[in-house]
């Protein structure tokens, strides 16, 4: 059990939880994630540790609700606890400090780029963190982004803030010359966090430009120790595991026609589910006005 | 009361056409009767030979005598003295090569029913009035076990009843290992497991679910700064092998691990009350012979499959699994495809499975492991049409532990070296046991290796602390 000492609500669907996990939170290093399971009968699910205060102990997570429990997460709120909480899994990237670092972060993969841009801007890196949503109102954690790298640059595909595009667009601009991030020079490391799609475009980008690069990759999971293989991917010729030799991978190398194919294996299964759950959501709603 | 029978009192299961299409117990039990008719073939030999083939040295004929007089509080008594998880290992032993192999009685009859016998006794016991209070250890070394499956639970048990306080960590949500993410409900129900926990939390075992000691806590913070006298490493053999033939990344090929996991552990029978899904086709085909790959094939039947499948590469003289499952599977109706060398998972456009290719192979001369080598048969190539292709080839030890733990020695297998009798590893203060050490092997085994090193633990502490108390405690108990 671990409770949650409050929570942020975002967006609509990506609310911001602190955890206390005193263990996690002492253990915890950039990138790493946990296993997280909110019902009995319930799915364990990987999420990335947003951020972490040892001091505190305490652990930040960010939830985008897009299934069955990341809803039943979504709805939990302040005070209440989340059945099991663990970690800290997979091993932070290994990521030279030398140099200007961009990380790129789609959706609420920005979330995910929080403390790896803090940790790589102590190190001594230059860093830029470039995030992009479809409009203004669905990009999250500016601020604290804003705090943790060099330069924060900010991509909307409506325009409705910051740059009007993908933020692939906007990479190819910093890499082809200094108007993005004044003095901080092109790019000479990069990491992107987020869909797989925006993954993909980011690898090819950096792939032309030969610019070492890393995919924080989110495969199906159950035990999220090695155990299971259900998150096998393929990195040039070789099989990984993504919960103990990831999540990070060489973006250039990593099979992402593979990971999202296997990606989709339930995804009728998985709206089969959904439905149930507003069914039973729509039930609960109804003893709740009964009652009142 | 009829003559002794010749043969072994069968247990009565349930009918093959019902119990494939659910997660039921298989086996029925024994009654009374059929409990003390079984316990009267006992021959009770001077030279009780069964023991030698029981790694934890149940002493077999006083228990089975116990029964055959119908004092069933004596038979539960001597039997939990040796073996803290009989209902559990009366359901999933291999007797037929340990204990009932060596019985006697195999001369002109067929042996004695002793895990049957265990059985029935561990489940009388389960049937009594619970005991609710909670023994306190007396004494004041803590001890932390790593890992709560067959080898870690035993070794808590052993090292509570001496009096020491224990942990056990388990990295996920449920206590029990490889008994609750492995082996399915049909073969050893979650109630039966449950109960067993509950006796050793009974006997003062502390269990913590969700620490993956070496990931949330270090294993030298247990010995350094959380004041753990001694560690156990029961962490098992978790990491599934694959066989790295094209096409095992296709969507419908799963380590047995998975497969297994998310039906036992996730409930994926269940789904959608349960949250996690599991997908089986029409046509199973599981890679291996081992007993894993029978709760496989059998599981993925009773999740609708119409057809499963077992494809090894070597005969039927060398398939691993227990002659209880590998009998189960046939009256389930399991296709076996003996000296079948799977080579190539197909796939189509959209990069699902729909077919495994296959060699035909032969035998050839003695292997390493003593078993005959298989060998291709030349232009032999076909192709099974199958949805799902799961593999059941045998798993390593995880090593995620032992990366993260200075001056752990392993072997070139990715083994924890450890001593045989005592545990002891190759740091002070840390001992391992079970799968760890020996790579995948039995649940007995595994109890045997706990058993064996609480007791080392308990010697070494005793002559750490200077006195003898500890061990005189010990060989009085019983």
């Amino acid at each position: 059990m671990a409770r949650i000492i409050s929570k942020r609500v975002l967006t609509p669907v990506t609310k911001l939880f602190v955890i206390e996990a005193p263990l996690i939170a002492a253990a915890a290093r950039p990138g790493q994630f946990v296993i997280v399971r909110v019902r009995e009968g319930g799915e364990r699910i990987p999420l990335t540790i947003a951020d972490y205060r040892p001091d505190r102990g305490e652990i930040i997570i960010v939830v985008q609700e897009v299934g069955v429990t990341t809803r039943l997460l979504g709805a939990l709120d302040e005070g209440d606890d989340i059945l099991d909480v663990a970690g800290p899994l997979g091993s932070a990237p290994d990521i030279s400090p030398a140099g200007h670092v961009v990380g790129v972060g789609g959706g609420f993969g920005a979330a995910a780029l929080l403390c790896l841009m803090r940790d790589l801007s102590q190190r001594g890196a230059r860093t830029t963190a470039i995030i992009g949503a479809r409009q203004k109102d669905l990009l999250i954690l500016t601020d604290e982004l804003k705090a943790a790298s060099g330069h924060l640059d900010l991509c909307t595909d409506d325009g409705s803030t910051g740059f009007k595009g993908f933020v692939t667009e906007r990479l190819q601009q910093l890499i082809d010359g200094d108007a993005v991030a004044p003095g901080l020079g092109p790019p000479d490391r990069v990491v992107a966090i987020g869909p797989m799609a925006m993954m993909r475009a980011v690898a090819d980008t950096t792939r032309r430009a030969g610019i070492e690069t890393l995919a924080s990759m989110d495969p199906l999971m159950i035990d999220g120790t090695g155990m299971c293989g259900g998150c096998r991917i393929t990195i040039g010729n070789e099989i990984k595991f993504a919960c103990v030799d990831g999540p990070f991978f060489d973006a250039h190398q990593v099979d992402f026609d593979e990971a999202e194919r296997r990606n989709k294996m339930y995804v009728d299964m998985e709206s089969q589910a959904a439905v149930r759950q507003a069914h039973a959501c729509g039930a609960a709603s109804q003893v709740r006005e009964g009652a009142i | 009361m009829p003559l002794k029978r010749m043969d072994k009192t069968p247990m009565s299961e349930r009918a093959a056409g019902r119990r494939a299409h659910d997660f039921l117990e298989v086996n029925e039990g024994y009654d009374m009767a059929r409990a003390m008719f079984e316990a009267e073939r006992c021959l009770r030999c001077q030279d009780p030979v069964c023991v030698d083939g029981c790694p934890v040295r149940i002493p077999i004929p006083e228990f089975i005598h116990a029964i055959a007089a119908g004092d069933m509080r004596e038979a539960a008594t001597i039997l939990r003295g040796a073996n803290p998880l009989p209902a559990i290992c009366g359901r999933v032993c291999p007797q037929e090569t340990q204990c009932e192999e060596l019985c006697h009685m195999n001369n002109r009859f067929s042996s004695a029913a002793i895990g049957h016998l265990e059985r029935f006794v561990a489940d009388w016991e389960r049937g009594q009035p619970a005991n609710d209070a909670t023994r306190q250890p007396w004494r004041d070394e803590k001890i932390a076990v790593i890992g709560s499956g067959p080898a870690g639970l035993v070794c808590a048990g052993q090292l509570a009843d001496m009096g020491y306080p224990v942990t056990v960590y388990e990295a996920l949500h449920a206590p029990g290992g490889v008994l609750r993410y492995g082996i399915p409900e049909f073969r050893l129900p979650n109630a039966v497991l449950d109960w067993e926990i509950d006796v050793l939390r009974q006997r003062g075992v502390e269990i913590a679910n969700n620490i993956i000691v070496g990931k949330t806590i270090a294993l030298d913070a247990l010995l350094d700064d959380m004041g753990f006298a001694a560690v156990f490493v029961g962490t098992g053999a978790g990491l599934p092998k694959f066989l790295g033939i094209p096409g095992e990344n296709l969507n419908g090929v799963f380590s047995a691990n998975e497969f297994l996991t998310r039906i036992n552990l996730m409930r994926a029978y269940d789904f959608p009350v349960s949250d996690t899904p599991m997908k089986v086709g029409k046509r199973v085909a599981v890679i291996g012979a081992g007993n894993t790959a029978m709760d496989t094939v059998r599981s993925a039947l009773r999740l609708g499959a119409e057809k499963g499948l077992i494809v090894y590469r070597r005969s039927e003289t060398e398939m691993t699994a227990r002659i209880e499952e590998h009998h189960h599977a046939i009256e389930e109706g399991v296709e076996f495809h003996w000296l079948t060398n799977p080579i190539e998972v197909l796939g189509n456009v959209d990069g699902w499975v729909t077919g495994l290719k296959c060699q035909v192979m032969e035998l050839g001369e003695a292997d390493d492991s003593g078993r005959a080598r298989p060998l291709p048969v030349a232009g032999s190539e076909f192709v099974i049409p199958v949805d799902n292709v799961v593999l059941s080839i045998g798993t390593t030890p995880n090593p995620l532990l032992l990366q993260s733990t200075a001056g752990l020695e392993t072997d070139r297998w990715g083994c924890l070296v450890a001593d045989e009798e005592s545990g002891r590893t190759t740091r002070a203060r840390i001992y391992a046991g079970g799968d760890v050490v020996t790579g995948a092997a039995t649940v007995i085994l595994a109890a045997g290796a706990g058993k064996n090193a609480a007791e080392a633990i308990d010697r070494d502490l005793s002559a750490a602390r200077g006195d003898d108390q500890g061990r005189e405690l010990q060989s009085g108990r019983h």
